[in-house]
């Protein structure tokens, strides 16, 4: 009884909700009643008894792809109004097709019954005695490990798709400049002093980062020439100790 | 486990995901110009499509359906990811989602 009643409730909100999501003005509002919608969707998961699934798609749908929606939406300055145009001129044909459709799969709906042979067909019979995560884990890294390999790929196709299309190439990025690592030497960077005890490094001259030269002008494609900066820098540290002493 | 179902019955299930189906298919018509709320509507489709694997999964008492169901959220994160995707190379592209403007692979 509590069953059928909280069945209603939730399938008439998420009905509601999807009906809202096709109608609503604002497409901020529309993801939103889609969230609602998939929340539902997931109860009544629960309420068929694949708590697995009703987990997973509160988290895929409303987790990711929703939020998804929400950021584009969020992000892309359209004039929504505009969009609306011809809201009323499409609606009678969405109207006709759309019960043209419910009227078909009614029809299926009413005239239709399980085969007695159903149950010899089963592809994997549901276990009563561990839980539903436990026996979707059993089927689904046996039998269909394949196709739960390639989902997997077509996951990752996806990713990089997404990111080969939305990357965008700037000119001020980081980038790594090959020719640049490979001009690279120690002495560049690297600096081996006689610190005497107790002296402050600023004191003596040192300054961090080290100055890095243009290791490729404009013009001058020579290399630079580290052993004169590193003898200056040394130098310099030398004439401080000097000094001190 | 397939107490749920029984209790309710296939065919309200069924229902369900049916109106979900046509309300998904009345957006796509009703949202001509706006590509995101017919990525919406394409959701709210393939939600019906898995509410009907669930509950016959459920009443059947095969786990093959919930796999099923589970492929096709697979096969719907990644529509989503890459439909948004290319919304965004398009709005980038000409400052409009309006479909009615999708015209350039015309000829």
């Amino acid at each position: 009884m509590i069953t059928a009643i909280a069945f209603y409730v939730f399938s008439a909100i998420l009905l509601g909700s999807a009906a809202m999501v096709v109608t609503s003005r604002n497409p901020v509002h529309s993801v939103l009643f889609l969230i609602l919608a998939f929340f539902n969707a997931a109860a009544l998961f629960l309420i068929a008894g694949a708590e697995f699934l009703a987990m997973i798609l509160v988290i895929v749908y409303v987790g990711a792809v929703a939020v998804l929606f929400l950021f584009v939406v969020m992000m892309l300055d359209v004039d929504f109004v505009a969009l609306r145009e011809g809201f009323q001129r499409y609606a009678p044909v969405g109207a006709t097709v759309g019960v043209v459709l419910f009227f078909e799969l009614l029809s299926v709906l009413l005239g239709w019954q399980i085969s007695d042979a159903a149950p010899g067909l089963r592809l994997s019979t549901m276990p009563t005695n561990i839980s539903n995560t436990r026996a979707i884990g059993q089927v689904l890294y046996t039998n269909y490990i394949l196709l739960f390999q390639l989902s997997g790929l077509i996951l990752l196709v996806a990713m990089v798709g997404a990111i080969v299309l939305t990357h965008r190439d700037r000119h001020t990025a980081r980038r790594q400049n090959i020719t640049r690592q490979q001009e690279r030497r120690v002495a560049d960077t690297l600096q081996v002093l006689q610190i005497r005890n107790r002296a402050g490094v600023q004191e003596l001259g040192i300054y961090r980062p080290k100055p890095m030269p243009q290791l490729i002008p404009a013009e001058a494609p020579a290399r630079f020439d580290e052993a004169e900066v590193g003898h200056e820098l040394g130098g310099d540290v030398q004439d401080h100790e000097a000094g001190e002493h | 486990m397939t107490q749920g179902v029984l209790a309710i019955g296939l065919g309200h299930y069924l229902t369900v995901a049916a109106i979900l189906l046509v309300l998904g298919v009345f957006g796509i018509f009703l949202n001509r110009r706006n590509v995101i709320i017919i990525l919406m509507s394409i959701e709210l489709i393939l939600l019906a499509v898995n509410i009907n694997l669930v509950a016959f999964s459920s009443a059947l008492g095969d786990m093959a359906g919930q796999i099923l169901a589970m492929f096709v959220l697979t096969v719907a994160a990644a529509e989503a990811a890459i439909g948004l995707a290319i919304v965004v190379v398009y709005f980038r592209n000409r400052g409009s989602i309006q479909v009615e403007d999708v015209n350039l692979m015309k000829g």
